[in-house]
């Protein structure tokens, strides 16, 4: 069976948010793509499941999430095996971070506990409303808010306040490093 | 009810961190959650404006391939 032209459009147009999110939640764009490529293979696979005149772009968020929290599990477990420290493995890979604007942002995010991590984003930088993202994460509207204050707390706490004006593109820390190392 | 709170007040348990210039909450808290509010949507959007890479053109090209003919594949390219 096909899929019908409107609908693989409607994928397609989805696909920059899916990549958005999916580089939120793992802090790596080589994983976030191959995370966005089994999410697309999965729904055009599934495509007989998604019912037409619901949220397509809520659907593939929940593919996409489901997938990373199974990756996620599996690979903390191996990484785990090997240092003991998942974390930290994310955060010095700076090869492959080093294409990413916003580091200090995305390093407090991947400090948040995974569930916080991506009711933050769901809310904050995806626009769902706490009831999709509900329905994305398979939990009640009451926990997806207190995983939104909570990761907001936690973050003001991360970014330093009295740096609030630094932190942000990479050129402004670029620059104030670059100035701090000529005093 | 209750107009406030009888429980202690626990800006008066921390009086020296509030004379610390560093307040935990009001209008400096709100100003750094508004900031880092606009922080992620930027950073998120960011991603969203660089469209989508080719690799992914392709593969639903090829998904879509896969499920018809294999003659409409080979007219996709």
């Amino acid at each position: 069976m096909t899929t019908d032209p409107a609908t693989l459009q409607t994928i397609m147009s989805i696909v920059p948010k899916l990549r958005a999110f999916a580089i939120s939640l793992s802090g790596n764009v080589d994983r976030a793509d191959d995370l966005v490529q089994e999410t697309l293979m999965r729904a055009i696979a599934n495509i007989d499941s998604f019912e037409p005149g619901t949220n397509m772009q809520a659907w593939l968020f929940t593919i996409l999430r489901n997938r990373f929290r199974s990756e996620y599990r599996k690979r903390r477990r191996e990484v785990e095996d090997a240092d003991g420290h998942y974390t930290d493995s994310l955060v010095s890979q700076p090869e492959q971070t080093a294409k990413l604007e916003y580091k200090e942002l995305r390093a407090a995010l991947e400090k948040l506990p995974s569930d916080q991590r991506e009711a933050l984003i769901l809310v904050g930088a995806s626009g769902f409303s706490y009831e999709e993202a509900a329905a994305i994460c398979g939990c009640a509207v009451g926990t997806i808010k207190s995983r939104v204050n909570r990761a907001r707390n936690r973050l003001a706490t991360e970014l330093d306040v009295k740096s609030i004006e630094d932190f942000g593109p990479d050129r402004n820390t670029r620059a104030a490093l670059a100035a701090s190392d000529r005093r | 009810m209750t107009e406030k709170p009888k429980g202690p007040d626990p800006t008066m348990n921390n009086n020296e961190a509030v004379a610390g210039a560093k307040p935990r909450s009001g209008g400096l808290d709100r100003q750094v959650q508004a900031k880092i509010g606009q922080q992620l949507r930027a950073m998120y959007d960011e991603v969203v404006d660089q469209g989508v890479p080719d690799r992914f053109v392709d593969l639903l090209k090829k998904l879509d391939g896969a499920q018809s003919t294999p003659k409409s594949e080979e007219e996709s390219r």
